[in-house]
């Protein structure tokens, strides 16, 4: 007998009742396990495996534009000479003309789909909001290659015979760099226009599931204040709903940045830095779509690659740096510092 | 029967917690120069073709606290809504009859609802600071848009120490101005929120349960605070909680189903009710 063991007491357990005859089996605790662990292993596997694509896809493409890296180091991101004959790649007019029409296009799209997102949320009678904000989602849907189209046949003569001379000439804006330069046509300004309307729909339906969002007491209490219905959603509704709309309108500056068909029809496929938005330019996207089929040297391949690399770089900063906006209006409204 | 929750207010009042609010009645003057502040007339309020409220009529004096009490659903709530047209403002929502702000029909043709409620102020029964907001710029928010054109009024600075001081908020928050309104506790939200209906010193005000949410203390609070009110402006008071109606209020309705069934001096509804569904109401026998 151990010591550990009271004396008596193994006695008195071992005269009480076993319950076995009526008690639980062991069996029923047991069971479904196994099928638990397997559920579990294949679920996280699932998982990773797209973080993990991810990280394949970073390194390939890293690994692809390596060489050009390599050769011309910090001058490919800004240098202007692209001359894939005599093998000299500098992408800076294409980071350029990725920047600077995505920017266009939220400069154009952002008070457009916020007034279409507020104008459904608030102040369109029931019977209308459905429709319209189906019709703007609707947006999204259309194939790129047609915005391209429409941009080519319709877009781009508008611009040439009506927008530009305006600009320039009406509104006495040809002084300025930016409204300066012969009007072609196929510009830095049709493919911000044609991405503006593009990434309109993501931008309004987020911001008016946002808007929606925004709680009825937060509109009554500004209302009860003697708040007009506009006073009411730019001092209460809109404030509340600032972080959603900001990651909604970061969310249009990603489509923007990655948009490759339409840009490439309207924007003119020139590798050069120009201000003025009536000249022709290029994005990284579209110079990827059109050089890539016929590169068959080494290093422009490779350079291709790189700017690829330089793509995606953006598009992570861009995302990490909405991430961190959203985060910060956020906690701006939560914490009591 | 009626007598009995009478005398258990008064044994509440006499015990404890509400000793203080007893003394201040016992104190404030009650024969405060009166007139007729707001008169409804017929008042029905619809959802769709649903009546909430149903041809409801009485007068609302000026330097009174009205309290409306019955059971949840019986449109007591409606009813204050109306009085600063919130109501319509729910989509299909609509009011039929008149409400008479000294005279003047707030549901008539040129009448501009935000105009309305820039004299009609209200609290609602959730606390509703604006969160993005600091402590300071949620009682001027209504500032920004009411009266602009009146020269008297003080700087905003001493509007909102005078808000706040008024909510008896004042000593609490002097030194966090501003920072956000969302660190507050309940309590003192829903003082913010009072705060922010006086700074722009409306003549009538409508609080919607303002205590539901609250605990005993912060409900003592406002409970005195709706009494020191009662010094300068008209207050309607919606509760749930029949002894509160019985400390903080000269006049009491009952509502039931949408009508208005009883509307007597608070200490006569409370002890000799005319209507056998307010003794029965009272008495706690429904709702």
């Amino acid at each position: 007998m151990s010591q550990s063991t009271p004396p008596g007491r193994s006695d008195e357990a071992q005269s009480l009742p076993q319950p076995f005859d009526h008690g639980i089996e062991a069996a029923a605790l047991r069971g479904g396990a196994i099928v638990d662990r397997v559920y579990d292993a294949a679920i996280t596997f699932f998982a990773l495996c797209v973080p993990l694509l991810l990280l394949l896809l970073i390194f390939e493409v890293g690994k692809a534009g390596w060489p050009a890296f390599q050769k011309f180091g910090i001058g490919f991101l800004f240098s202007s000479e692209w001359d894939p004959v005599n093998l000299k790649f500098g992408a800076a007019p294409a980071i350029f003309g990725t920047i600077v029409s995505s920017i266009i296009a939220l400069i154009l799209a952002t008070p457009l789909a916020l007034g279409v997102a507020i104008y459904v949320a608030e102040f369109a009678p029931p019977w209308l909001r459905q429709p319209v904000g189906f019709l703007v989602d609707l947006l999204a849907a259309i194939p790129s290659v047609v915005y391209g189209l429409w941009g080519v046949f319709v877009l781009v003569p508008v611009l040439r015979e009506h927008v530009m001379p305006f600009l320039r000439d009406t509104l006495h804006l040809g002084g300025t760099p930016l409204f300066s330069g012969p009007a072609y046509g196929p510009s830095m300004l049709a493919a911000g226009v044609v991405l503006a309307i593009m990434v309109l729909p993501y931008i309004s339906s987020v911001a008016r599931e946002v808007l929606l969002a925004v709680p009825r007491s937060q509109r009554e209490a500004a209302l009860a204040l003697g708040a007009t219905r506009w006073e009411a959603i730019r001092g209460a509704v809109l404030p509340f709903a600032k972080s959603g709309i900001i990651g909604g309108i970061i969310l249009g500056l990603g489509r923007a940045l990655g948009e490759t068909m339409a840009v490439t029809m309207v924007i003119g496929n020139r590798h050069e830095l120009a201000a003025s938005l009536f000249a022709p330019g290029y994005t990284i996207a579209s110079l990827i779509a059109n050089e890539f089929a016929e590169a068959s040297n080494e290093m422009h391949l490779s350079a291709l690659m790189a700017v690829g690399f330089v793509l995606f770089a953006i598009t992570l900063l861009v995302n990490a740096v909405a991430r961190w906006l959203v985060w910060q209006t956020a906690s701006q409204a939560r914490s009591a510092k | 029967m009626a007598e009995s929750i009478l005398a258990l207010t008064e044994s509440r009042q006499s015990r404890g917690s509400s000793t203080h609010l007893r003394e201040h009645r016992a104190d404030a003057p009650v024969d405060l120069p009166t007139r007729s502040r707001v008169v409804v007339e017929g008042l029905t309020a619809l959802f769709g073709a649903t009546a909430a409220v149903k041809n409801v009529s009485m007068t609302l004096l000026d330097r009174r606290v009205t309290a409306i009490i019955g059971p949840s659903g019986c449109g007591k709530s409606t009813f204050l809504r109306c009085l600063n047209r919130m109501h319509e403002t729910v989509g299909t929502a609509s009011v039929r009859g008149k409400v008479l702000l000294d005279g003047h029909d707030i549901y008539g043709q040129k009448t501009n609802p935000a105009a309305v409620r820039r004299h009609v102020g209200m609290v609602f029964q959730r606390p509703t600071p604006f969160p993005t907001m600091s402590i300071r710029e949620n009682v001027a928010a209504g500032l920004r848009v009411a009266r602009h054109d009146d020269a008297v009024r003080g700087t905003v600075e001493e509007i909102v120490e005078k808000a706040l001081r008024r909510a008896s908020l004042w000593d609490e928050v002097k030194d966090r101005l501003d920072t956000s309104a969302v660190g507050m506790s309940g309590g003192q939200q829903q003082r913010l929120c009072i705060a922010r209906a006086l700074a722009t010193e409306p003549d009538v005000l409508l609080l919607d349960e303002p205590t539901a949410s609250l605990d005993p203390l912060s409900t003592q609070k406002v409970e005195e605070l709706v009494w020191e009110l009662r010094a300068d402006i008209a207050v309607v008071i919606v509760t749930h909680n029949m002894q509160q109606a019985a400390r903080v209020s000269d006049f009491t309705a009952f509502f039931l189903h949408g009508e208005m069934v009883e509307f007597s001096p608070t200490a006569e509804i409370f002890t000799n009710p005319l209507d056998p569904r307010t003794e029965a109401y009272i008495t706690g026998r429904f709702g």
